[in-house]
């Protein structure tokens, strides 16, 4: 059996009447990518928050590298990495002062400071930018000097609150690159997005929403048992085609893109392409094809419940 | 465990963070030599030299002495003689003079039945003058004024006065207010920029990512507080430099010793405004939580109003507020050459006042974000 390097049981958070996290459990396996994907506002930086003990939970067990948090949550400093949603070094230091600093908080001195900080300033591509003021850098430059601080401890397990909402998608692709390889060297890593493409590179994935976790499993996995079948119509005038679509009780949701307009039928429905078009007379001539399920339709058709 | 190592990095990235903050630094040096310019030049409570006018209805030698007496003090200059108090009266009339002396032709027998020698005709609509002249009556008259220290005053003196004038002959305020200003600038730059030390982490979101990692909470605020005890000590030696230098403030005391007694406070300054910054959730929250603090220490602390003369329940805040013993401590030291072991109540108090507010501060500073 995998070693489990988090578990949580019946986790809830409450702030005044709001349920920020609704009784979620929780299993990340050792080396796993684990990823929290949701809206804004869902409930994911609380639940990491409270992970690693910067929150008590209202109720609820929660066991992290087999320590209990909130209380063993001193011991768990020392052994995780954290990396905030903004951007929390300091500005007014130059990158090397920032690692420095992080280095000598967890415990670095001399010799082994100066050979980690330059080990991590080349794995993180900082060399051109080391006396540079972080101030004044990209965003995919912050980024890449807030992995590396969180990093700087060598963590056995990495909690990333959406670490790319302030960076291009070039420097999002690299920085996945680097997190294959801490996911290699057995980090284990706990990340939050609201990006598709994101979620995809996960090795497990659990879908949020209101504070609950609507499913959880590998993002193929999520998709086979999705229990909608996807036709793409390509037609004209579109827009009333689909307040017709939604309208009906077998269609799971319709979402336009571009040209063709993306339609969920339900697993019922054995032959959909052939039932819309005879529900439909106007789809006569209109291309429809059957595709692949993405994990945006996961998303869409877990999510809906709590909006009808 | 507490690690020397997480708390000399944290204070080696303050120095540096500090060290680029041009404002803040410009605020060392700035605050204490402006406040000092203010309030040594500017903001003169001692009115000096207002013109007045002189009705000598006496012309003998008591006379004389008194209007002697009179000029001796600076306070007033007499610009303008009139035969006749009503002639006097219409010159304060047209704002020539803004009071009129009257000295009465009875003057010896006044003198011999203790009454009031003569009579001041003061323009009241300016408080501060009409308060400069009324000071004069106490004024400790005699009529050999060469053994004026041997006491044979004749007229009931105030013997506050008299005190006042033992040590600071010619009532100049800037002997008072020069330590006194110490104490007032060292609030006010230590108590503010250690309350904005944390929230400002806070603010930029520093914070969340530190809370995450291994520094203790006690380790965080020793860290905070150190480099800016030096800033406090230059501050102390700019402050009484140019008192020395600018208003002649003499400095009686040993120069160890005002440094130690500096050093408590500024110790105690930060350690409260460590505590504001646990409890303010912004940075303006922080500077409006210092005012709060700092408008006792100058009004009540003995800065502006002698704390004998202040009502009971205000003596209790004052007592709370470091500003007041420090107030005592570097006037002692500095003016009248006290030894700090003589101050040893206020001393101890700072000392206490400190550790107290270190360990309530880390004790506010909880590393969750609940």
């Amino acid at each position: 059996m995998t070693e489990l390097v988090i578990q949580a049981h019946n986790l809830s958070k409450q702030f005044g009447t709001l349920k920020a996290v609704d009784n979620i459990s929780l299993k990340v396996e050792k080396g796993n990518i684990y990823g929290f994907l949701g809206p804004n506002g869902c409930g994911k930086s609380t639940t990491i928050r409270v992970l690693t003990g910067l929150l008590t939970p209202t109720t609820g067990q929660v066991e992290v590298l087999g320590l209990a948090i909130p209380r063993q949550a001193d011991a768990l400093r020392l052994r995780i990495g954290y990396m905030t949603q903004k951007f929390s070094l300091y500005e007014d230091l130059t990158v090397e002062e920032n690692l420095f600093f992080m280095g000598q908080i967890y415990g670095l001195a001399g010799i082994e400071l100066k050979a980690r900080c330059l080990e991590q300033i080349d794995t993180y591509g900082l060399h051109a930018l080391q006396k540079q003021m972080v101030g004044g850098m990209s965003g995919g430059e912050k980024q890449r000097l807030s992995l590396a601080c969180a990093t700087i401890n060598k963590p056995e397990l990495l909690f990333l609150d959406e670490p790319t909402s302030a960076v291009d998608p070039e420097n999002r692709r690299d920085f996945w690159e680097k997190l294959f390889d801490l996911s290699e060297q057995g980090t284990t890593i706990l990340v939050t997005t609201h990006y598709m493409d994101e979620a995809e590179r996960c090795h497990r994935l659990a879908i949020m929403e209101s504070g609950a976790i609507r499913a959880d499993g590998s993002p193929d996995e999520l998709m086979q048992k999705m229990g909608v079948n996807i036709v793409e119509v390509k037609t004209s005038g579109l827009r009333s085609l689909k307040s017709k679509l939604i309208a009906n009780e077998q269609v799971r949701s319709a979402a336009q893109l571009g040209v063709r307009l993306r339609v969920l039928v339900y697993e019922q429905i054995p032959n959909p392409i052939d039932w819309l078009k005879s529900q439909y007379p106007e789809l006569h001539n209109a291309e429809l094809t059957q595709a692949r399920p993405t994990l945006e339709d996961v998303f869409v058709s877990v999510t809906g419940a709590s909006r009808e | 465990m507490i690690s020397f190592a997480r708390i000399r990095a944290v204070m080696f990235k303050e120095v540096k963070q500090l060290a680029r903050d041009r404002l803040t630094f410009a605020m060392i040096v700035m605050i204490p030599l402006i406040q000092l310019t203010l309030f040594g030049y500017a903001i003169n409570t001692d009115v000096r030299h207002i013109p007045v006018a002189l009705v000598d209805q006496s012309h003998n030698q008591t006379g004389r002495l008194l209007l002697e007496t009179v000029r001796a003090t600076q306070i007033v200059n007499f610009t303008k003689t009139f035969d006749t108090p009503e002639a006097a009266k219409a010159a304060i009339g047209t704002g020539e003079v803004r009071a009129v002396l009257v000295i009465p032709h009875d003057i010896n027998q006044r003198l011999a039945q203790q009454r009031a020698l003569a009579h001041w005709l003061v323009d009241g609509t300016d408080s501060v003058i009409g308060g400069a002249i009324s000071g004069l009556q106490n004024m400790p008259f005699t009529l050999d004024p060469k053994s004026a220290n041997a006491g044979q005053t004749l007229l009931d003196a105030n013997n506050t006065f008299e005190v006042a004038l033992y040590y600071n002959p010619s009532r100049r305020t800037a002997v008072n207010i020069v330590p006194g200003l110490l104490a007032v600038i060292l609030s006010m730059t230590m108590v503010l920029f250690t309350s904005i030390a944390i929230v400002r982490e806070r603010e930029r979101g520093n914070l969340e990512l530190l809370i995450t990692t291994p520094v203790r909470p006690l380790e965080l605020m020793i860290a905070k507080i150190v480099p800016y005890i030096f800033v406090g000590l230059i501050q102390v030696v700019i402050v009484l430099g140019l008192g020395y230098l600018m208003f002649d403030v003499p400095i009686h005391g040993k120069p160890h010793e005002i440094l130690l007694g500096s050093l408590l406070f500024i110790s105690a300054s930060l350690a409260l405004g460590l505590l504001i910054s646990t409890l303010a959730r912004s940075q303006l929250q922080a500077m409006q939580m210092t005012l709060f603090v700092l408008l006792p220490s100058i009004l009540l602390s003995g800065f502006m109003f002698p704390y004998e003369g202040m009502p009971v329940a205000a003596q209790w805040i004052a007592e709370a507020l470091p500003a007041t013993h420090f107030m005592r401590i570097i006037r002692g030291l500095v003016l009248r050459s006290a030894e700090l072991s003589s101050l040893w109540q206020d001393s101890l108090w700072l000392g206490a006042f400190t550790l107290f507010g270190v360990f309530f501060a880390a004790r506010r500073f909880t590393k969750t974000l609940d």
